[in-house]
């Protein structure tokens, strides 16, 4: 057993850990945060990603112990003060989304992306996404999700929340 | 209230999806979130081989490893399991060999369960699958259809003393009469490769005792059948099917793989009632590449007889369906379900239909998105191609010299099948529009006049399909062994809320959405007063689930018509309160008013809570206005549209890209345009998958050689293109809603368009047929063969 000290969604966790324990199987199974889905075993999937010290990563091919020390972010922490992010609206509002299950790990791989390139072509979000598999869209409508939260800004601020418009109008 | 201040109809908006909040926040409960007390993880040792003989199953060390719970054999199990099921036995004697849970003496394919280990954690329990001790003699592997059907063949199941698993026919006019007096007679054969259906969401089961100690169960399942699963876990276990109860929380998708009763969801139920506590498993992507049924794997000869004007007389089809190992729920019906769709939306006069089902040590196939369907459309289109570029017609006109009029419906097709309506020259006449066919088709000129080493293709489907599965009595003629109605019901709650209970099971669809987008315009109220419940089968006790495009076409119409009723019974308790006759009460918006004088007026809602109390209601009327339906359909629905694809093929490398692809789709009436677009394109990307990616393949000892995510390649983002999508609108007439369905048609028409606009490139070299995937090997191959045909070096 390792101890780690890891915070996730912004509280701190201590933890002792089996050094082979994959940090997806850390935050599913030890932390209760099951918003990151596993979708595979290769890594190629990407359905695991989160943040990890502003880097995305497959949290299926890191160890819990190499969290030792970092800061992650699921989707469970992207909302700020019950504002979800602007990824998180823009695809609910471009339906880039349809059975959900990579949606954590394309909005978590998306914001990664408007960090590093804040106004990409589509093409650019398309190459930017190639490491997250959807098996229901087609990446039309998540291509087109990740332009409308860039031309809401979300590559440039910080994640200052956007509204839950779209939650409201349901 | 007058009709200038009535709101807008819900359906047809592009209402955004009441599903996404939990979805998009993380907020989920995919089966595998779910943790019990008390809960244990079970692992699943499989095959390692094709096909061996079982000498010697030893748990004795695995029970011994710490963390360890239990460890069962198929011996161990004897009495408390039976066969798993098939739902779909073709014909009256189809070799229908057992298809046991575990196996006990001979697996038969790679990935065949033979024991399972229950641990305390997940790691413990994948840990200890090494301790078990199994002998296993090596058989010889049936991998190859036709070598199978060959005397002396190695046998599946030795018992049976054959592979073939059936013999089908559907003859329909004189083929051979037609053949005979045809001018051109076209024969190729195509291969549907074999497809991993690839949900995301990797399957899981989690079953659990009554926490009482009753001898009760809840199983929650990443399944698309929380009904079908019920019924038939009580045959397969002998647990009275009142004392299970079927869950299908959140699930990620299915395509088709959910679409069935899996061993592990058996295993999982019976070791959680041996044990008395709550039992999950979930399985690997690669453990789900050899565990969860797979699709296509069909040989198809196809022949056309024509005119030499290029009127088809006739079509003549022999088919070889794999279905690999067992027979799963409804595999022997999927290349049936094809059957009366080879003839697409032409008319002729004769067809010849024969299939036969093979058994292989593979795992065994059954439905993936579309089911048997996409493979029908692709030989009948890809041989419309072949026929055109043998008489020397654009592929567009010999299919509109061929195809329905829109007049002449509703039409019986040779195949039987009556479409009850269509507009294939609409269809066509936009997509070519927005496609800007002449002048691609001018590039391609241009390009292959010059020697342009990238060459131009244009590919061209025309589909339809049979969906909203389906009149019961054509499936007992089928000898499929249920019904195809649908059932909703609708509860009135006391403060005027709706909630409506839907016998669909959605993994993506948007039912929430679009059955309160229906209820909401029928009952008057808004959309947000309207919340869905489903896959539970406490909560929605009578459903026939998810699959076939069915959904909206038996599912919604079902909410339509409870609606209906509802209205109806309102009605009555309104005329009461308000001291009238029904019949001059208008209904506006979710409110009841006398004709002619406005002023009294009784909302829904009021009526609702007048029902409740039930202090002042007609007398002799049952206290209520909630009311279900059970839509029994009288027909199929038949979408149908025009896919145009342009693709740019490298001739040096092999490389195809897709330049541009229009999709024209009429799926009849829309409830929800943003959920049918993004159907569309999730349909396409499916479909172009199949074209030019994805193919499941073994080597020659049957062991599955692209068994990881790794090794198959589903496509990314930057393997499709923008779609360009639109839809033309032929309401169908079987349907008070005109609906269709959806979910399929993208991946049945677009595999077509693609590989035909392949070989529309490389036709020019010689090159009639490239075989699926077109990957740049592929390609680069047929187009050396090509050359070496006519004698040039290149």
């Amino acid at each position: 057993m390792s101890r780690i000290s890891v915070t996730v969604d912004g509280t701190t966790y201590e933890d002792d850990v089996e050094p082979r324990l994959l940090l997806v199987h850390y935050l599913r199974d030890r932390l209760g945060l099951t918003g990151t889905p596993v979708g595979c075993d290769t890594g190629n999937c990407g359905a695991c990603t989160v943040d990890v010290s502003g880097a995305s990563v497959k949290s299926c091919s890191m160890l819990a112990v190499q969290a030792d020390g970092a800061e992650v972010t699921t989707i469970q922490g992207l909302a700020a003060d019950g504002r979800w992010h602007p990824l998180q609206r823009a695809f609910h509002e471009e339906h880039g989304l349809q059975c959900g299950y990579c949606t954590p790990g394309m909005i978590l791989a998306a914001r990664d992306l408007l960090r590093a390139n804040p106004h990409p072509t589509a093409e650019e979000v398309r190459h930017g996404l190639e490491g997250n598999l959807c098996r229901c869209t087609g990446y039309q409508n998540i291509v087109r999700a990740v332009l409308a939260a860039a031309d809401a800004g979300a590559g440039t601020g910080a994640d200052s929340g956007a509204d839950t418009g779209g939650e409201a109008a349901i | 209230m007058t009709t200038a201040e009535r709101p807008a109809p819900a359906v047809g908006r592009s209402h955004p999806r009441k599903e996404d909040a939990r979805l998009v926040t993380g907020r989920t409960s995919w089966t595998d979130n779910l943790t019990l007390p008390g809960m244990l993880h079970m692992a699943v040792l499989r095959s390692p081989m094709a096909h061996a003989r079982i000498d010697r199953l030893d748990l004795t060390a695995v029970r011994e490893r710490p963390g360890v719970v239990a460890a069962f054999g198929a011996a161990d199990l004897d009495g408390e399991l039976g066969s798993l099921p098939c739902a779909w036995p073709v014909t009256e004697d189809i070799v229908h060999p057992d298809h046991p849970p575990l196996a006990a003496d001979e697996v038969r394919h790679a990935g065949d369960p033979v024991a399972v280990v229950v641990a305390r954690d997940r790691y413990a329990a994948a840990d200890a699958l090494e301790a078990v001790e199994v002998d296993y003699t090596p058989l010889p592997p049936v991998l190859d259809m036709e070598a199978a059907l060959a005397d002396g063949a190695p046998l599946v199941h030795a018992a049976e003393g054959t592979n073939r698993c059936f013999d089908w026919p559907l003859a329909s006019g004189d083929y051979a009469a037609a053949r005979a007096r045809a001018d051109v007679v076209v024969t190729r054969r195509y291969v549907q490769q074999r497809l991993i259906p690839n949900a995301m969401e990797p399957r899981a089961v989690l079953a659990a005792p009554a926490a009482t100690g009753a001898d009760e169960y809840t199983l929650y399942s990443a399944t698309q059948i929380p009904h079908i699963l019920r019924l038939m876990l009580a045959v397969v276990t002998g647990i009275p099917e009142q004392k299970i109860r079927v869950i299908a929380p959140d699930v990620g998708g299915g395509f088709g793989s959910k679409l069935q009763v899996y061993a592990e969801e058996a295993l999982a139920l019976v070791v959680a009632k041996r044990l008395g506590r709550p039992v999950k498993w979930t399985e690997s992507r690669s453990e789900g590449y050899l565990a969860t049924h797979h699709g296509r794997d069909q040989i198809q000869d196809v022949e056309v007889a024509a005119t030499g004007d290029g009127r088809l007389l006739g079509m003549k089809v022999d088919l070889l369906a794999d279905m690999g190992a067992y027979l799963m729920l409804v595999t022997p019906g999927i290349p049936i379900l094809g059957a009366f769709m080879y003839p697409g939306i032409y008319k002729m006069d004769a067809y010849a239909f024969h299939c036969t089902g093979v058994f292989t040590t593979k795992t065994p196939t059954d439905a993936y998105r579309g089911a048997g369907r996409p493979e029908a459309t692709y030989a009948v289109e890809r041989v419309m191609d072949e026929l055109a570029a043998e008489l020397g017609l654009d592929p567009v006109e010999l299919r509109r010299r061929n195809w329905i009029g829109h007049g002449e419906f509703p039409y019986t097709s040779v195949a039987g099948l009556t479409y009850d309506s269509g507009n294939y020259e609409a269809a066509t006449d936009k997509a070519l529009a927005h496609f800007g066919y002449d002048a691609l088709r001018a590039e391609q000129r241009e390009r292959h006049e010059r020697g342009d080493t990238v060459r131009l293709g244009v590919g061209v489907s025309t589909y339809t399909e049979m969906c909203g599965l389906a009149p019961s009595r054509v499936l007992r003629d089928l000898r499929y062994a249920a019904g195809g109605w649908e059932a909703a019901s609708i509860r009135m709650l006391p403060t005027g809320k709706v909630e409506v209970i839907t016998g669909t099971s959605p993994h993506g669809q948007g039912h929430a959405t679009t059955w309160s987008q229906i209820a909401a315009d029928v009952l008057g109220v808004p959309v947000e007063d309207v919340d869905v419940l489903h896959g539970d089968t406490r909560v929605a006790p009578q459903g026939m689930d998810t699959y076939g495009s069915r959904s909206l076409v038996v599912g919604g119409v079902a909410v339509h018509e409870a609606a209906v009723k509802v209205v109806g019974k309102a009605r009555r308790v309104a005329a009461h309160l308000m001291e009238a006759s029904e019949e001059d009460l208008e209904f506006t918006a979710g409110t009841f008013a006398v004709r002619g004088s406005p002023e009294a007026a009784k909302t829904i809602q009021e009526v609702a809570f007048a029902t409740f109390t039930g202090h002042d209601l007609p007398d002799g009327m049952e206290p209520t206005i909630n009311a279900g339906h059970v839509v029994e359909p009288d027909n199929f629905s038949y979408p149908h549209g025009t896919h145009l694809c342009a693709v740019e093929v490298d001739t040096e490398t092999g490389a195809v890209r897709i330049r541009s692809y229009v999709a024209v789709d009429d799926v009849g009436k829309v409830v929800n345009p943003l959920i049918v677009e993004g159907q569309v394109h999730g349909g396409l990307a499916q479909g172009i998958a199949q074209a030019l990616y994805e193919e499941a393949v073994y080597d020659d000892d049957g062991n599955l050689v692209s068994g990881t995510l790794a090794d198959y390649h589903v496509p990314a983002a930057p393997d499709l293109p923008d779609f360009v999508t639109d839809r033309t609108e032929t309401p169908a007439t079987s349907n008070p809603l005109g609906v269709k369905g959806v979910g399929e048609a993208g991946t049945i028409a677009s595999t077509p368009a693609v590989v035909g606009a392949v070989v529309d490139a490389l036709r020019p070299l010689g090159v009639t047929d490239v075989r699926m995937p077109c990957t740049p090997e592929r390609v680069w191959q047929a187009i050396q063969e090509a050359r070496a045909r006519k004698g040039d070096p290149a």
